[in-house]
Formats: structure tokens, C-alpha cells, sequence
């Protein structure tokens, strides 16, 4: 047998041993495999009539999230990471991104007392306690945000939590980007 | 001794009895496919879990749509088109098939064809290298007799 077939079993180990290293190079770089491509994408928000949170009794619908870019960001009380980007928010909120927020399966008054305590970053708070609106947008985990342009279409699933990193480097280019085609 | 084993046999019991979800069922059809269904819908949060299996908030509502969905009587296949055009391809163990899918379905066809191929090939480089091997010696060994010959006779002289 040629000596090259000897070689073939080496030359393979080294390719799948490039994969991992290539995969595990951009999983320290924050590529989360378990990460879902989100089929909404492209898509308008899904119709819903929910209660606001703070006000018992006021509802909203779907045409609340229209006329304006900005981020749907879904959060609860339970959700440790929620606490941790909490502050960010708050900081983008000044800066006059607008966010609404969507409580999704929490508990109502510790929600409230959250808002209180931590500060309110959100324009208007959608209270989804049984989380069907949560199913209707995909979501598999807080936190996730919802990049929504003018028109109420969704340009951009985020999971996990927003922070300045990503901020600056991926999510703020693609806010500006649909702010942009807004204001045109 | 045996009184405290069986009060934690007990225990055990409640505990056990208590995770297990009722759902009530018109008919034994409807059953059959929330229990299909329920198995062959991935939990999206858990992976490598069927909403079956997982224990997650997130299965357990999943479930719950698909026992409501079933209820009202939507087909199995209405269910499964509703949970995809949520939560995409990844929700299911049995995708359809579209461009994106096709190598789930053509690869394994594909690597035993491969594999076939590189035996065929090498059986057929293994067959014409012997049959080369035949046909050289044949001509050697006339060669090599007339050789031994010569070399015989001239022994003998």
C-alpha cells in the first residue's frame, strides 16, 4: 500500500481536530451552540392583546410595538441574568433607545416591586403572566430582546444578555441601522 | 425499623405522584397523538430532551398547547405547523424536508455511497495490480525458463 493511505487516518484526526478548535475558539467568543436562529425574523409581531403591567385593566395590542424603532426585551423576577442586564438598560433607556418590556411568566407585584427597586427602563410594560404571547414570539428563555423596526417587523433576535460588549459591537450598528431607514 | 421504611416508601409515594401531570382525553385517538406529539416535539430549552421528557417551565407549556390544540380537535400535523412556525425546524425530531434539511436526509445515504465507492475502487486497483502481476510473470517465467535452460546446458558442457 502507498504510503500516502497510511497518512489518510493523521490527515483526518487533524481536520476534526481544526473543527473543534475553530468551534471552541468562537464559543469563548460568546457563539452559544445552543443559540436558536429565530423564525420570525423578517416577520411581523405576532397579534396579542395583553394587560399593561403597571396598570391593571389597561390593555394593549399589537400596534403598540409600530411607529417606531425598539427593542421588545422579555424578562421576569426568576431570571438572574435579567437582573444582570437590568442596569444597562436603564442606561440605554437614558440615552432615549426606546425599550418596551414584556414580563413574562412572573409573579405581578414582585415584578413591580423589581421596577421599583431597580429602576423602570421601560416605555410602556406588557404583562404576559400565563407567557403566550412568550410562545407566539419563540421564546425559550429570558432574557431575550426583540429588535422591531417602524413598521412592526422583527429585524433581530437577541438571547441572553445585552451588555456593553455587544452592545457596541453587534446590536447598537443594527439599532442605528433601522433607525436609520426610519428616519429616510 | 421496618415501620420507618415504609412511612419513607410512603413519602416516596406522594412525592412521585405529585409530578405526574393528569390530562383527560375525549377519546383514545386524541391520546395517541398528544402522546406522539409530546414525544416527537424537542423541548427547545433542554436540547436534547422531548417536551415528553423535560421538566422545564418552558416544556411543560409546551405540552400544555399541545393538549389544549388537541382537545379542540387540530390534527396532528396542525399542531406541528404551529410549533415550527414558532420555534422553527429545531422543535422537531422528525424534520420535513426542505433545502436546508436535505443533508439530514442525504447524509448517511451519502456516506455509505462514499464508502461503497472506495471499496469498489480499491477492490477494482487490487484486481488489475494482480492481473498485472500474472501477466508479467507469465512472460518472466518463459524468460526465466529459457534463462534456466541456457544455463543448464551450459553446466552440462
Amino acid at each position: 500500500m502507498s504510503k500516502k493511505v497510511v497518512f489518510f487516518p493523521l490527515l483526518l484526526f487533524l481536520v476534526i481536530v481544526l473543527v473543534f478548535v475553530v468551534q471552541l475558539a468562537r464559543n469563548a467568543q460568546g457563539d452559544d451552540p445552543t443559540r436558536l436562529e429565530s423564525v420570525l425574523v423578517g416577520k411581523p409581531v405576532p397579534a396579542f392583546r395583553l394587560e399593561d403591567l403597571l396598570i391593571e385593566g389597561k390593555e394593549y395590542d399589537q400596534s403598540l410595538l409600530k411607529g417606531r424603532p425598539l427593542l421588545l426585551n422579555v424578562w421576569a423576577t426568576w431570571c438572574p441574568t435579567c437582573y444582570a442586564e437590568h442596569q444597562f438598560l436603564n442606561s440605554l433607556s437614558e440615552q432615549g433607545v426606546v425599550i418596551i418590556g414584556l414580563n413574562y411568566k412572573d409573579d405581578r407585584t414582585q415584578a413591580i416591586d423589581w421596577l421599583n427597586k431597580y429602576g423602570n427602563p421601560y416605555q410602556y410594560s406588557l404583562f404576559d403572566g400565563d407567557g403566550m404571547l412568550g410562545l407566539d414570539l419563540g421564546v425559550y428563555g429570558a432574557p431575550e430582546t426583540f429588535f422591531i423596526d417602524a413598521q412592526g417587523v422583527i429585524r433581530y433576535r437577541h438571547v441572553g444578555d445585552i451588555n456593553a460588549d455587544n452592545w457596541k459591537s453587534t446590536l447598537e450598528p443594527l439599532y442605528e441601522k433601522i433607525e436609520r431607514e426610519a428616519k429616510s | 425499623m421496618r415501620k420507618i421504611w415504609a412511612l419513607m416508601g410512603l413519602l416516596m409515594a406522594f412525592t412521585s405522584s405529585a409530578a405526574i401531570e393528569v390530562y383527560d382525553f375525549d377519546n383514545v385517538r386524541q391520546e395517541q397523538q398528544f402522546h406522539e406529539l409530546s414525544h416527537t416535539l424537542r423541548c427547545p430549552k433542554c436540547q436534547n430532551n422531548s417536551i415528553a421528557d423535560s421538566n422545564s417551565a418552558l416544556a411543560k407549556d409546551l405540552r400544555q398547547k399541545v393538549y389544549l390544540m388537541t382537545k379542540e380537535g387540530q390534527s396532528s400535523d396542525e399542531i406541528k405547523e404551529y410549533m415550527v412556525a414558532r420555534y422553527g425546524n429545531f422543535i422537531s425530531y422528525d424534520p420535513v424536508f426542505s433545502f436546508s434539511t436535505a443533508i439530514l436526509w442525504f447524509g448517511p445515504v451519502l456516506v455509505v455511497l462514499i464508502g461503497g465507492l472506495a471499496i469498489f475502487i480499491r477492490q477494482r486497483k487490487k484486481r488489475l495490480s494482480s492481473a498485472q502481476e500474472q501477466n508479467w510473470s507469465q512472460e518472466e517465467e518463459r524468460r526465466l525458463n529459457t534463462l534456466l535452460d541456457d544455463e543448464n546446458k551450459g553446466d552440462k558442457h
